[in-house]
């Protein structure tokens, strides 16, 4: 079983519009939403939920303000700035670490259990579909990513699926990291941009750092061919491969809109994603 | 007044309005507060230099006064620690430098140490004066370079926030006086301007939406302000040249003064709307 993980860097860059499309086309993959914050392939994939899990985030302290002596251990001793003047802990910011708890001298804070939100199997047009949803203001998005893969795998190897397509969130940080370890590709889409081209290093540097290989697609090419010579320059230059050129068109909003891939929606598209992805495999 | 330019979504122009509000406001600050891809400098092309080094306190265990008695490994909530039959490991990717090893330790074995997972950047052009958080590549936690960067706010101060809507995001919108939400007219647009509507809400910050790229998708984002009596500051429409202007990293004012006086205005608005809520 092969992990492909769709990353950019740039956010809006069109991981899910790739993402979606090789749903089209690749009929042997269990695909995995893992931006769990801002999560969109259900918009497309219109998933019917099969099970659900509850994901079980960090813990968070809770004050008992009977026992409470306002003596400001636990406000002094808090590295993320969770606890207020008042005693009262903000959820958002508490990462669940425990001081509070352990200096506490009158046992006024305990750590509870928190459910961060909900973990989903579901069935669609495409196979299945691991998704996520974290609640308001919860903090450990990486954890959840990982249990998101986990089911995609179990899912892949009860149903002897050959590929795990992973949509990944913006960004190289916590969540992103969770979703390229021990991936066997990454495709880093990028658009013809400058910002695109400066975002796109940086996740190849994370890429690069995690000993995962990679390949580029090329997004939105025509707006400005001079930056799509760059970055084809820029991949020449490194050995990197180009796995296709994808144009700027409003079919991509149009499918968008109607709730289908590009690959539905528009002949040439699909025809331009089949070869995307046999220059995906054949890295893979 | 700070105000924070957030969206949910990626790449729905949160950068572009940033930038071009700050340059029509002329003298401003703005943190770029997307540290793990901080673009605000391909629009400014400041000379950047380094301000200072974010640390975050990590672990260092004396092996002398190590029992591998199992304690620390007990306590850390992250598995950052884990003791073996004749050593112990430290995974520094998994820490949070909460410092709770250290507390728990009978034997004084642990000491903590700065560990650098990223820096700011200070440098200024045409009146802005901008603050650049950089997050090192490997490393997970955006938040602490965050956190350190929004020390630097004062007055007129625009903050560039990341995508998303987890805790990178929050800790950039969670001090300001106004939020910006920048959406795009479409399904992906639509669903992660709600979660973040959802999120400003419990901030009890006041906020309005910029609907960028207007003209594509469907008119969804529109009927839901409307329907939730959602303030529409501005429209910025889809337009070649705002593209064009943007993929070689132009701000678009500079070819399209019209468009500095609407952004001025909007921030009078803004501005207003922000003094009349902090005296409720």
């Amino acid at each position: 079983m092969k992990q492909l993980v769709i990353a950019s860097g740039k956010g809006g860059a069109g991981k899910t519009t790739l993402a979606a499309a090789f749903a089209s086309i690749v009929k042997n993959a269990v695909f995995a939403d893992c931006d769990v914050d801002a999560s969109n392939l259900h918009l497309i994939f219109h998933p019917e939920i099969k099970e659900r899990f509850n994901f079980k985030g960090m813990d968070v302290a809770t004050v008992d303000h009977e026992k409470c002596i306002m003596c400001m251990e636990c406000k002094n001793s808090c590295r993320f700035d969770a606890i207020t003047e008042k005693i009262e802990i903000l959820p958002e910011k508490c990462e669940g670490c425990g001081v509070c708890e352990y200096v506490c001298p009158t046992d006024a804070i305990k750590m509870v259990e928190n459910i961060a939100g909900e973990t989903y199997v579901s069935s669609s047009r495409f196979g299945w579909l691991v998704h996520a949803r974290l609640n308001i203001g919860e903090e450990p998005s990486g954890k959840l990513v990982s249990i998101v893969r986990n089911k995609a795998k179990e899912i892949a190897e009860k149903y002897g699926k050959e590929f795990i397509i992973i949509d990944s969130s913006p960004g190289v940080g916590c969540p992103v990291i969770a979703s390229i370890g021990g991936a066997n590709l990454v495709v880093v889409v990028v658009e013809a941009t400058a910002a695109a081209i400066h975002d796109m290093k940086r996740v190849m540097e994370v890429a690069n750092h995690f000993k995962v290989p990679y390949v580029v697609c090329i997004n939105k090419y025509n707006i400005n061919e001079e930056k799509t010579k760059e970055i084809e320059n820029f991949c020449m230059d490194n050995g990197i491969k180009i796995v296709g050129k994808i144009p700027y068109d409003t079919v991509v909003t149009e499918a968008m809109v109607n709730g289908k891939t590009i690959v539905e929606y528009d002949k040439k598209m699909a025809e331009l994603i089949e070869d995307i992805w046999i220059n995906v495999e054949e890295n893979l | 007044m700070i105000v924070a330019i957030a969206s949910g979504k990626g790449g729905t122009g949160k950068t572009t309005v940033a930038t071009n509000l700050a340059l029509s406001i002329g003298k401003a600050r703005l943190l770029d507060c997307d540290v793990e891809e901080p673009n605000v400098n391909i629009f400014l092309n400041a000379e950047l230099k380094h301000l200072k080094d974010v640390n975050v306190m990590i672990p260092s265990i004396n092996k002398q006064k190590c029992t591998l008695c199992g304690e620390c490994a007990k306590a850390c909530r992250y598995n950052a620690l884990a003791v073996l039959p004749k050593d112990i490991m430290f995974f520094s990717e998994l820490c949070h430098g909460c410092g709770l090893c250290k507390l728990v330790c009978p034997y004084n074995a642990i000491n903590e140490v700065p560990k650098k997972i990223g820096e700011i950047l200070y440098g200024s052009k045409n009146g802005i004066e901008l603050y650049q958080g950089l997050l090192n590549i490997g490393e997970a936690m955006a938040t602490p370079v965050i956190r350190e960067l929004k020390n630097f706010s004062s007055q007129n101060t625009i903050i560039d926030a990341p995508p998303g809507n987890a805790c990178p995001t929050m800790e950039a919108m969670r001090d300001a006086d106004y939020i910006i939400l920048v959406t795009e007219p479409t399904p992906f647009g639509l669903h992660d301007l709600k979660i973040a509507v959802e999120i400003v809400k419990k901030f009890k910050i006041p906020f309005g939406i910029i609907i960028n790229k207007y003209g594509i998708g469907n008119e969804d984002v529109e009927k839901y302000c409307r329907h939730e009596g959602i303030k529409i500051l501005m429209k910025l429409p889809h337009s070649k040249k705002i593209a064009e202007l943007y993929s070689v990293g132009k701000p678009f004012i500079e070819e399209m003064d019209e468009w500095r006086d609407k952004f001025l205005n909007m921030y009078e608005e803004i501005k207003d709307e922000a003094t009349r809520y902090s005296k409720r």
